[in-house]
């Protein structure tokens, strides 16, 4: 008899249990609180939330050229995040990210600037687009590389906690980038941050009407299978994966940690400086100083929401890249700051961090979590 | 002495006072054990905050309290999400750090080219006739004055009294202080509340002194890095950190004084040199640390070997050993 009532009679707090421990309810409590939030700053400022989340809506998805946009920042957006992958796998924080796109995209445009003021007579003049354009990429994933190694030699051997050394060579880079676009790269006469322009032949092809490119759209899918593909089907990804699990442990197992963390920066430098050559050749075709578009430190609360599963920063840089591009025109149809994006963007992440803990405490797994413990 | 070279020593006085602000507040917050990663951006809003309350209210003391608040409750926030729900303190700090940076600028954008609000100069009578030390020391605002006070106060606190001692506790060995009687948990939220709310008058000094509001333009952006840069540079402690904050803004300084030398160069080129500067120094306090070093010292000759570690030893830094990680008693 009791078995029965207990079973038949609706129990309140077992079905409040359910939808905070279930990790699909619990993801959607956090988007609700995420945009309860935002309706209250919006409100703060006295704006119409709906007339807001509209034009977010229209400016991100609401037309095709609109649709086309999104796709394309789409493109910088998951490589960023792809690249990061590594090194949260491996339990380290590449904040540097953003200073490594930079370099990558001053590496690339340097090797279009041989080319684009090579003499016409020359050989190198000569040279088709399409190899420039391989050259170009694979110069722009030689110095990501380099860069975020620098940040890997720094950990290792000088004990530099990562998230410092990133961030000082992302100013650095981003004074470099200063540097060469006031000075040294700058168009004969003007100096308003950005370089000359590429010629046609040396961008990536693109669609006729739009700026999207279909090879660079290509590369991103395929790079998201290769990265799934690498961390979670083979015996690379399983050791980075235990190396960043439980340091210590993998070391005396005889995994060499040192050589896989400065690997998985290296891989996630490769990555960094392919979204770099990316900007350059498929979108900006030209170098400026906002060409790095926050890609890298976005790349970050990407790389938290999907966890280490390289699958699912598809579509969380989907709608990432579609917040970002939305907000664009809130400073044009509401007089109101861009940055609201951010906003949301962030507060998605914070509440996704608290619904994640309390599923932790309601569940009693916390003991060796992935975030703790540092 | 020049008055241009009073000036100019007065005005770096005046600069640091936000920085040491936030490195005492962050030193004493990473000393019960708590990283706050989100100077960065909680420094930007609470600038906001602070300029708006004082410019709605006229009242520099209200946007100071309001901004302390908002200050301490973004720092409660992360200790929050690592204490009863076992998020990792430099995730929750770096999500804070973007999206607190990014509020700051939506909610001030309207206010981006309101009237510059100073607070004003506090001439101290006597101290202030001293020659060459008395008007760079002693005809500042309230709050650098302050400033003085936090680093003697804190100093004591930490290194003299009891509660200095079971705050080093919790930070090192939390287990240990329970043991002994310590609120762990309590006292690292007392303890993060305070330093959060240090970093707010921090925030608040550069919007209502130092500098002022001026949306994404203010210049704000990356002081908060440096700061907990500085904190690692001064190990933990509070008079090396407040030398460290001095150290960098004469360097900020110096990069606008030489600019004028070099005209090609664009003048936010040289504004960087503080972050390289910052790794160099990060790499001196850590490479002690680091095993290879032990092992190439090994193989040298034992006098020369001797001196090198001394060096070493008396520029490494270590961190509190229970940084970052949530205590549990079991």
């Amino acid at each position: 008899m009791t078995t029965h009532e207990t079973n038949s009679k609706p129990n309140r707090t077992n079905w409040i249990y359910w939808l905070l421990t279930n990790r699909v309810s619990s993801l959607f409590i956090a988007v609700i609180l995420a945009l309860l939030f935002t309706c209250l700053v919006i409100l703060v400022i006295k704006a119409d939330p709906i007339k807001l989340f509209k034009v977010l809506y229209t400016g991100s998805l609401g037309s095709m050229d609109a649709i086309t946009q999104v796709l394309q920042s789409w493109v910088p957006m998951v490589l960023a995040s792809l690249g990061l992958m590594f090194t949260f796998t491996a339990g380290l924080w590449n904040i540097g990210m953003e200073g490594q796109i930079e370099i990558g995209a001053i590496f690339s445009y340097g090797v279009m600037r041989i080319f684009m003021f090579a003499d016409p007579t020359s050989n190198l003049a000569s040279v088709p687009g399409g190899w420039v354009i391989v050259l170009s990429i694979l110069a722009g994933i030689f110095g990501g590389a380099i860069w975020a190694l620098l940040v890997g030699l720094l950990k290792n051997f000088g004990g530099v906690n990562e998230i410092f050394g990133g961030l000082g060579f992302n100013f650095i880079a981003h004074a470099i980038m200063l540097y060469l676009v006031y000075g040294p790269w700058k168009p004969t006469g003007v100096a308003n941050g950005s370089t000359k322009m590429l010629p046609a032949q040396y961008w990536m092809p693109q669609l006729t009407g739009s700026y999207l490119s279909l090879w660079s759209l290509g590369i991103a899918v395929v790079a998201v299978v290769i990265v799934t593909i690498v961390l979670q089907g083979t015996h690379f990804g399983l050791k980075l994966k235990a190396v960043g699990k439980n340091n210590k442990s993998s070391f005396l197992l005889g995994i060499p940690t040192n050589r896989y963390m400065l690997l998985s920066f290296i891989l996630c430098g490769i990555f960094a400086g392919l979204t770099g050559a990316m900007q350059v050749t498929s979108f900006n075709h030209v170098l400026n100083y906002k060409i790095s578009g926050g890609y890298g430190y976005m790349g970050l609360m990407v790389g938290m929401l999907a966890n280490i599963q390289p699958l699912v920063t598809a579509p969380i840089a989907f709608v990432f890249v579609a917040l970002t591009k939305g907000a664009a025109g809130l400073g044009m149809d509401m007089h109101l700051d861009s940055n609201l994006s951010g906003v949301i963007q962030g507060t998605l992440v914070l509440f996704v961090l608290v619904m994640n803990g309390v599923r932790k405490i309601l569940t009693k797994k916390y003991k060796g979590a992935k975030w703790t413990a540092r | 002495m020049d008055s241009a070279v009073i000036n100019s020593i007065a005005s770096i006085i005046a600069w640091s006072a936000p920085v040491i602000f936030g490195v005492i507040g962050e030193t004493i917050t990473e000393r019960a054990g708590v990283m706050n990663l989100s100077l960065n951006g909680s420094l930007i809003l609470t600038a906001m905050v602070g300029f708006v309350v004082a410019t709605n209210t006229g009242s520099f003391l209200l946007g100071f309290i309001i901004a302390a608040l908002v200050g301490s409750l973004i720092a409660l926030l992360i200790a929050v999400l690592n204490i009863e729900l076992k998020q990792s303190q430099v995730a929750v700090g770096y999500v804070l750090a973007m999206s607190t940076q990014s509020l700051a600028y939506f909610l001030g954008a309207s206010y981006v080219g309101k009237p510059v609000l100073a607070l004003p100069q506090i001439e101290i009578p006597l101290l202030s006739s001293i020659p060459f030390v008395g008007p760079i020391l002693f005809d500042q605002t309230l709050v650098t004055y302050l400033s003085y006070l936090l680093i003697i106060v804190c100093y004591i606190w930490l290194f003299k009294t009891h509660q200095g001692l079971v705050l080093q506790g919790i930070g090192e060995r939390p287990s240990a202080a329970y043991i002994r009687g310590a609120n762990v948990n309590r006292l690292r939220y007392i303890y993060t509340a305070i330093g959060g709310a240090l970093v707010g008058v921090g925030g608040a000094l550069y919007s209502l002194s130092v500098k002022t509001w001026n949306g994404q333009l203010s210049g704000l952006d990356g002081i908060g890095w440096i700061i907990l840069a500085i904190t690692i540079f001064g190990g933990w402690h509070p008079i090396k950190g407040a030398l460290g904050s001095y150290l960098f803004v004469v360097l900020q300084y110096l990069g606008i004084v030489l600019q004028p030398l070099m005209p090609n160069v664009n003048s936010r080129v040289l504004q960087v040199a503080p972050f390289p500067l910052m790794i160099l120094a990060l790499l001196f306090v850590n490479i002690g640390n680091a095993d290879w070093v032990d092992r190439t010292l090994a193989g040298l000759p034992e006098s020369v070997r001797r001196t090198i570690s001394k060096v070493l030893r008396a520029m490494r830094t270590s961190p509190p050993a229970a940084l970052g990680i949530p205590f549990e008693n079991e």
